[in-house]
């Protein structure tokens, strides 16, 4: 319970971006909803179409939606220009704005079409213009209506929102991913507490406001207005209050050893005097144009992932000529800089429990290939389409009974209780000395090299003196350590945090402080 | 009848037609200042929708109304309507609305407030106390609530009332007494009225010129008093017949 107390104390900053984040996205909403509901409620055809593409917007799942405004974003930067942000804030605004639509268009449309025919003609038989009529008759009889929609979409939004945790925007679904990426159920908690607990009271306020409307008493009416907008103000003094421009923001992908690389530089930054700020839980297409276009300043990839998913290259070279020429691309297509491999490999590769490996005579993926047609693979969400897959499945024309996609962590409680034979596993994971599997021979090297290296987005990178705190980074870390590191964390008893696993990390990596 | 005045209402070959079946057709005719006109007739045959070209609720298919010897279609539609009285079946007053603010709001449309006290002088001319006005409408019986709206169509003192089936939903007694009032505000504000309604009784006891619709024309304009002697023709005198069989059996049965 303490645990959960104090983990929901640490999410002020989480919970005010998340305010911040779901009252824009409901007021734009709005702004939309009711010109449109207005014109629709004068020609039927605009409310078919309004009404239909609202709901067509409901049919997308929310994480999608979030994901699809990147690409979106970026071909804008045609008309834009460069200036224009593809994630973070304007993303996840305009996504959970068109989530907000449908509740409040359908509530406000149907309000309307609702309206008593009678009270209609007496507006137009005293000689109300258009305005008069919709001012002092329409509008005051369907805002009750209108309000119980606005409710609806808020508290939408208030659960969607946590999802665009994803597209790099801190809320509280920052907690939810990070627990859920290492089984720290506190976390997730404490995470889901706070949504569920914002979703609560603004319902309640939205519905005191409801009730004000509806009873037409403007105590209730303004009471639940005032305390609405005192709680968006309280969370902007909290959002900007403190904080300036000059955070270095530091990006991790959605597995532990991402968030925990992201807190050993954070950790260093902060020894050297500047303020840091983390961005938890990208997806890997998404953190690297993070850090090459600005939105993150700092982010550890691996070779081989820049190498398929970025260069599009299949050619698979030996790993210092791989890097030179990741190096060179970086710096060709955006200036991005690589400052060097931190030391260790996290390669892909397929991993099946020891007993099952030596009982099936499994050595090498190619074993693989002639035996294992009818088992199940397992794959984290993107493993499945990464080029590095396929080009594994060609090489050694593998062919399974059934795969299926697991969170990193559910991944390997998936090849222990016996729902996958074979994952396709993270060769820095402390799990598979700890879970005692086996890790096949690639022998035609059809997986590429995986170090990791740390990027510097391009203009951070005219920091001199930010790269020299983070130069010693480069080649400290052995794989052993980050394994160790790694378990730390995804263990079951005896969980670290990630900062405590990022502190030992450094100690361990004989780091000194900056 | 006096020297024929200017009319105040002027129809000219009106037309209204929906798809395949008219509504009106084709009416011409001129309404005296002062007049109280009743328009009756079956349910469908067009008196309601002739009515409601006046305040251009319906436009018509082709043909013209002058109002005051002007075109309706040359006058702003707003502007049209707040010099038009309108009371029709279903009230229509604003529910969120004090029956005060109801009153007041022909007046506020134009940027005037009216006083409580002419609120309170308006409540007395549809025989409702003062006080009613800080009422919402949703505490007030159905006579009452058409008292309201008789009130609030006489708010902008207009020089011509429209009345759609005004008493139809009102049981017998607040239906007679209601309608005598309107009579007596008619004759005392000089008002030129026109009443739609399917009740012929009404109609001879409250107008003082009956005009019978059938089909979308109008097939008899008589007096009272005429269609009384027989005048009008056969659709006029089946309508006249109603009323006449009910006196007559009453009076048998008063015997």
């Amino acid at each position: 319970m303490n645990d959960i107390w104090s983990a929901l104390l640490g999410l002020g900053d989480k919970l005010a971006a998340h305010v911040l984040l779901s009252a824009a996205a409901i007021a734009l909403g709005i702004a939309v909803a009711l010109p449109l509901a207005i014109w629709a409620s004068r020609a039927p055809p605009v409310a078919r179409a309004a009404l239909g593409f609202a709901s067509l917007v409901q049919t997308i799942p929310a994480l999608a939606l979030l994901a699809l405004f990147f690409p979106i974003l970026l071909s804008l930067r045609a008309v834009f220009g460069e200036g224009l942000p593809t994630l973070g804030f304007l993303p996840a605004l305009l996504a959970l704005s068109l989530y907000a639509l449908l509740p409040i268009l359908r509530n406000a449309v149907t309000a309307q079409a609702n309206l008593d025919p009678g009270v209609i003609e007496a507006a137009d038989g005293v000689g109300m213009t258009f305005w008069q009529r919709l001012r002092l008759v329409e509008v005051p009889l369907s805002a009750p209506y209108i309000m119980a929609g606005i409710r609806t979409a808020a508290v939408w939004t208030i659960g969607a929102a946590t999802l665009s945790t994803t597209i790099g925007q801190p809320s509280l679904g920052d907690p939810i991913f990070a627990g859920l990426q290492t089984q720290n159920w506190v976390l997730v908690l404490a995470g889901c507490i706070a949504s569920a607990g914002l979703a609560l009271i603004a319902d309640a306020l939205l519905g005191t406001i409801e009730k004000g409307l509806a009873a037409r008493r403007r105590a209730l009416t303004f009471g639940g207005l005032g305390a609405v907008v005192l709680g968006v103000l309280a969370a902007l003094v909290v959002q900007f209050g403190s904080s300036d421009d000059d955070r270095i923001v530091i990006g991790a992908k959605g597995f532990s050893e991402q968030y925990i690389l992201a807190r050993l530089i954070g950790q260093r930054l902060e020894q050297a005097g500047y303020a840091v700020d983390y961005r938890d839980g990208l997806g890997s297409a998404v953190a690297h144009r993070a850090v090459s276009s600005g939105a993150i300043d700092i982010l550890v990839d691996y070779t081989g992932t820049i190498w398929a998913n970025e260069m599009e290259r299949t050619d698979n070279p030996d790993r210092d000529t791989m890097l030179a020429e990741i190096v060179d691309w970086e710096t060709r297509t955006s200036g991005t800089q690589v400052l060097g491999r931190l030391g260790f490999e996290n390669a892909y590769g397929l991993a099946m429990p020891r007993e099952k490996a030596t009982f099936g005579m499994f050595e090498t993926i190619g074993d693989l290939a002639a035996r294992g047609q009818g088992m199940t693979i397992g794959g984290d969400p993107e493993f499945f389409e990464r080029p590095e897959w396929i080009a594994v499945r060609d090489t050694y024309g593998l062919r399974f009974a059934a795969r299926r996609n697991f969170s990193p962590t559910f991944m390997y409680n998936a090849l222990r209780s016996g729902e996958a034979d074979v994952i396709g596993a993270y060769t820095s994971d402390g799990r598979i000395a700890a879970d005692d599997l086996v890790i096949l021979d690639d022998p035609e090297g059809a997986f590429p090299n995986y170090d990791a290296i740390v990027l510097v987005a391009p203009e951070t990178s005219e920091d001199a003196r930010l790269l020299e705190v983070l130069r010693p980074l480069v080649g400290a870390i052995d794989v052993e350590a980050m394994r160790e590191a790694n378990l730390s964390v995804d263990r079951e008893d005896n969980k670290l945090s990630f900062d405590e696993a990022a502190r030992r990390l450094a100690q361990c990596a004989g780091l000194e402080s900056p | 009848m006096t020297a024929p005045s200017k009319p105040l209402l002027e129809f000219r070959n009106v037309r209204k037609s929906y798809d395949a079946t008219e509504a009106v057709a084709g009416v011409s005719l001129a309404i005296a200042p002062g007049e109280f006109v009743a328009l009756v007739g079956a349910s469908g045959s067009g008196k309601s929708t002739l009515l409601k070209t006046v305040n251009r609720l319906v436009e018509p298919t082709s043909g013209t109304v002058h109002f005051d010897g002007e075109s309706i279609e040359s006058l702003p539609l707003a502007a049209l309507r707040r010099r038009i009285g309108y009371v029709f079946q279903s009230i229509g007053l604003f529910p969120h609305m004090t029956v005060g603010e109801n009153i007041a709001i022909g007046p506020r449309l134009l940027g005037e407030k009216l006083e409580d006290g002419r609120i309170a002088q308006l409540l007395k001319l549809v025989d409702l106390e003062g006080a009613m006005a800080a009422r919402m409408p949703d505490e007030l019986s159905g006579g009452q609530r058409q008292r309201v709206g008789v009130a609030r169509a006489l708010a902008n003192e207009p020089q011509l009332l429209l009345m759609d089936e005004p008493f139809g939903a009102l049981d017998p007694i607040t239906r007679d007494a209601l309608g005598e009032r309107v009579l007596s505000l008619h004759s005392e504000f000089g008002l030129t009225t026109v009443m739609v309604t399917h009740d012929m009784a009404e109609a001879l006891l409250l107008a003082d010129r009956v005009l019978v619709m059938d089909g979308g024309a109008i097939v008899a304009d008589e007096t009272p008093h005429s269609l009384l002697e027989g005048a009008g023709g056969e659709i006029a005198q089946g309508l006249v017949a109603v009323p006449r069989a009910q006196a007559d059996r009453l009076a048998e049965l008063a015997r």
